[in-house]
């Protein structure tokens, strides 16, 4: 058989095909988290349901608790009002929970592959739209609504309408400071905030293969930002080395037979897919948003375009909306502008790679005046491995606050947030309306931009510090 | 779990929102998902301005619109978040079905899951619809034969796939789907534990203490 990873591993996991392309599908692993765990659990027992597999459901806490260091679980009202809740129902239905005094805690997809829980080609669910953060070790890994982690608590199964499949090829050499979300920012804005629509997207090109797993995990972050709900990139050698003694990855018997059985899982050569798009790695530089969609992304030396030029007239009002909210005219430079807030964190940007590029940039420098910096980890072993390597030091001597892991400014349940009509360069993945705040302008960008920015002030292009020739 | 109507048959006006883009954020703002108020300020941005004010000319609001049972959107709707209260909120205001060139994919699987149909019609059906929207024409949207139908009798047709046709039609919600196929989940649960013992068996019971693992740190 020739075939894609997506169609082979779909194939091993169908329980029942039930026509038209629907199948009941096998569910390898269900996280949840504070703001959608407690409400599932809660109505899976008001509907006097079992939890079929407890051990396959992983339970953690990031959405609604603070990032304060000293915090305790009734630090923010969210999670004073969810986490007894969910201490109640996890225990009760036995399910794991790592809440914040556990030394795995941290955002549920940044610890979901560093604790090995994540396989390639294991079929993965959330109740969060960036579970396919976890295809950067190659796991088929999708958000899904409240309704649909009911049925997987009770099931282990969901009734899913098999996507198409997509190959996005990723070729050449990135320049010096472009990063994953460069390459990602880039591509949807080049296609749009639609253009993966209703896929299962395979990345590949020898700029993936160059990522390491954590930049490939950002890369996949942004998939569903892209339109599409799964987005993953095939296991190779890197991805092993990775994934081999983490502390639930198979051991020796079981490892070599995973990880032989993984490798088949690869695309055969020729394998054909519904859609193939390109992009130049080579091609692409920083990446900064001025709008209110990823889409709304443009090299960081660009500008903001004009609604007079936009293709079509509800683009045009889209344009000008995005405009007024973000306080920009058209042909605006982004670089330049005024920054009152940087949040380096979030499941796209906050495993050690990312704090380690940023503090490359901060070392040795000063936030400027006026400037709100924050770095939260993504998880505890982050936060740990870059206490080791020092980088607490180099962001707190730069005025940085180093927080303790969780969601954070990414989304604004946690009392974290951006205040009205303030801007922030964020390394997360959605600049919406309101959802760092309300009035908050977000601009997303990769994590040397926003260090960059934090030092600037101002929306800053991080390629400059990158000789250790300016303000060093 | 939402109590699903079985939906057959939808004739009513059409609210048009043109605008592209419209994630869930804006349906239900995380505001108002924490102060319980998602469905009253449904599309908060798009219906209030910063001071609270409504913002006139929003078709939402529209007393024209009143009683409106179909939404026609700007491409890529429901895009963003996983958050079924956008869906509910959608549902909360009235609307039975949301037509639109693209939805964001979660946002169109949780439709179904709470018996509302989203319509994924081309681009140019889109500007036909929205124009016949605006100028508060009666729209007919038939689940049983997949077809939306203007007055003038100009109709076009729509996929579904047949299974998710037949849960609207009749009200089914997938769990009751699937708790009717208990034996054939057990059967494929201990022939998959057998043939990838990593996913399910062995990897789940063979936990070891963070300490003794060489990753992470």
């Amino acid at each position: 058989m020739t075939g894609t990873m997506f169609e082979k591993a779909w194939a091993e996991h169908v329980v029942k095909p039930l026509g038209g392309g629907e199948d009941l599908v096998w569910i390898d692993r269900h996280f949840t988290h504070d703001l959608s765990g407690p409400f599932s659990l809660k109505s899976l027992q008001e509907h006097g349901l079992a939890l079929r597999r407890p051990d396959l459901t992983i339970a953690v806490v990031d959405h609604g608790v603070s990032t304060e260091t000293g915090r305790s679980e009734a630090s923010t009202p969210a999670s004073e009002k969810l986490m007894p809740l969910y201490r109640d129902l996890t225990s009760q239905y036995g399910v794991r929970l790592f809440s914040i005094d556990d030394e795995r805690q941290g955002i549920v997809h940044v610890v979901g592959p560093e604790l090995g829980l994540c396989q390639p080609g294991a079929f993965i669910v959330c109740g969060d739209s960036h579970t396919c953060t976890q295809g950067g070790v190659g796991a088929i890994a999708w958000g899904i609504g409240s309704t649909e982690v009911v049925q997987v608590l009770a099931t282990q199964t969901l009734i899913v309408l098999r996507p198409k499949t997509m190959l996005v090829r990723i070729d050449g050499a990135t320049s010096p400071g472009v990063g994953a979300k460069d390459l990602i920012l880039a591509l949807i804005a080049k296609y749009g905030a639609d253009g993966g629509s209703g896929h299962a997207i395979e990345y590949a090109g020898t700029a993936v293969e160059a990522l390491s797993i954590e930049g490939r995990m950002t890369l996949c972050n942004l998939t569903v930002e892209f339109g599409a709900r799964i987005g993953f990139v095939a296991p190779d050698e890197k991805t092993f080395d990775y994934l081999m003694d983490r502390p639930w990855s198979p051991r020796g018997e079981a490892w070599t037979a995973a990880s032989a059985h993984w490798r088949w899982l690869r695309s055969d050569p020729g394998a054909t897919y519904d859609k193939w798009i390109e992009l130049d790695a080579g091609a692409v530089a920083p990446q900064i948003s001025w709008g209110t969609s990823p889409a709304h992304t443009v090299a960081i030396d660009g500008v903001a375009p004009d609604p007079a030029e936009a293709p079509d007239a509800a683009t045009a009002e889209a344009w000008r909306a995005a405009l007024e909210y973000m306080a920009l005219r058209p042909g605006a430079r982004l670089a330049g502008l005024r920054v009152q807030n940087v949040f380096i964190g979030s499941c796209t940007n906050s495993r050690f790679e990312d704090l380690e590029r940023a503090a490359e940039v901060v070392r040795g420098r000063r936030v400027a005046e006026g400037v709100r910096a924050w770095v939260v980890p993504g998880s505890q072993s982050v936060k740990r491995q870059a206490e080791a390597a020092g980088l607490r030091d180099v962001f707190v001597q730069a005025g940085f606050r180093w927080r303790e892991p969780g969601c954070s400014m990414c989304v604004s349940m946690n009392g974290e947030k951006v205040p009205p009509g303030e801007r922030c360069v964020s390394t997360s993945n959605r600049n919406f309306v309101g959802r760092q705040g309300p009035g908050a302008r977000t601009h997303l960008a990769s994590p040397e931009t926003a260090a960059a920015s934090a030092i600037e002030g101002r929306i800053a292009d991080a390629r400059s510090y990158a000789d250790g020739s300016r303000h060093a | 779990m939402p109590e699903i109507a079985p939906l057959r048959r939808i004739v009513s006006k059409a609210v048009p929102l043109p605008l592209p883009n419209i994630d869930t954020d804006i349906i239900t703002p995380m505001e108002r998902i924490m102060d319980g108020k998602f469905v009253e300020f449904a599309f908060e941005a798009l219906r209030f301005d910063a001071d609270g004010a409504p913002r006139p000319g929003c078709a939402l609001d529209d007393p024209a619109y009143r009683d409106a049972e179909i939404l026609i959107a700007g491409a890529n709707f429901g895009c963003g978040s996983s958050r079924e209260t956008a869906v509910w909120a959608v549902k909360g205001l009235g609307f039975k079905a949301v037509i639109s060139e693209s939805f964001g994919d979660i946002f169109s699987s949780n439709c179904f899951r709470n018996g509302i149909v989203p319509v994924v019609l081309p681009a140019a059906a889109i500007t036909a619809l929205l124009d016949a929207a605006q100028s508060g024409e009666t729209l007919t949207l038939d689940i049983e034969r997949r077809v939306v139908e203007q007055e003038g009798g100009d109709r076009y047709g729509f996929e579904i796939p047949p299974l998710r046709r037949t849960a609207l039609l009749e009200g089914l919600d997938d769990l009751q789907l699937s708790l009717r196929l208990a034996d054939e989940i057990t059967t494929f649960e201990s022939r998959d534990r057998a043939e990838r013992p990593w996913a399910q068996g062995v990897a789940m019971e063979s936990e070891r203490p963070l300490g003794t693992a060489r990753k992470p740190e």
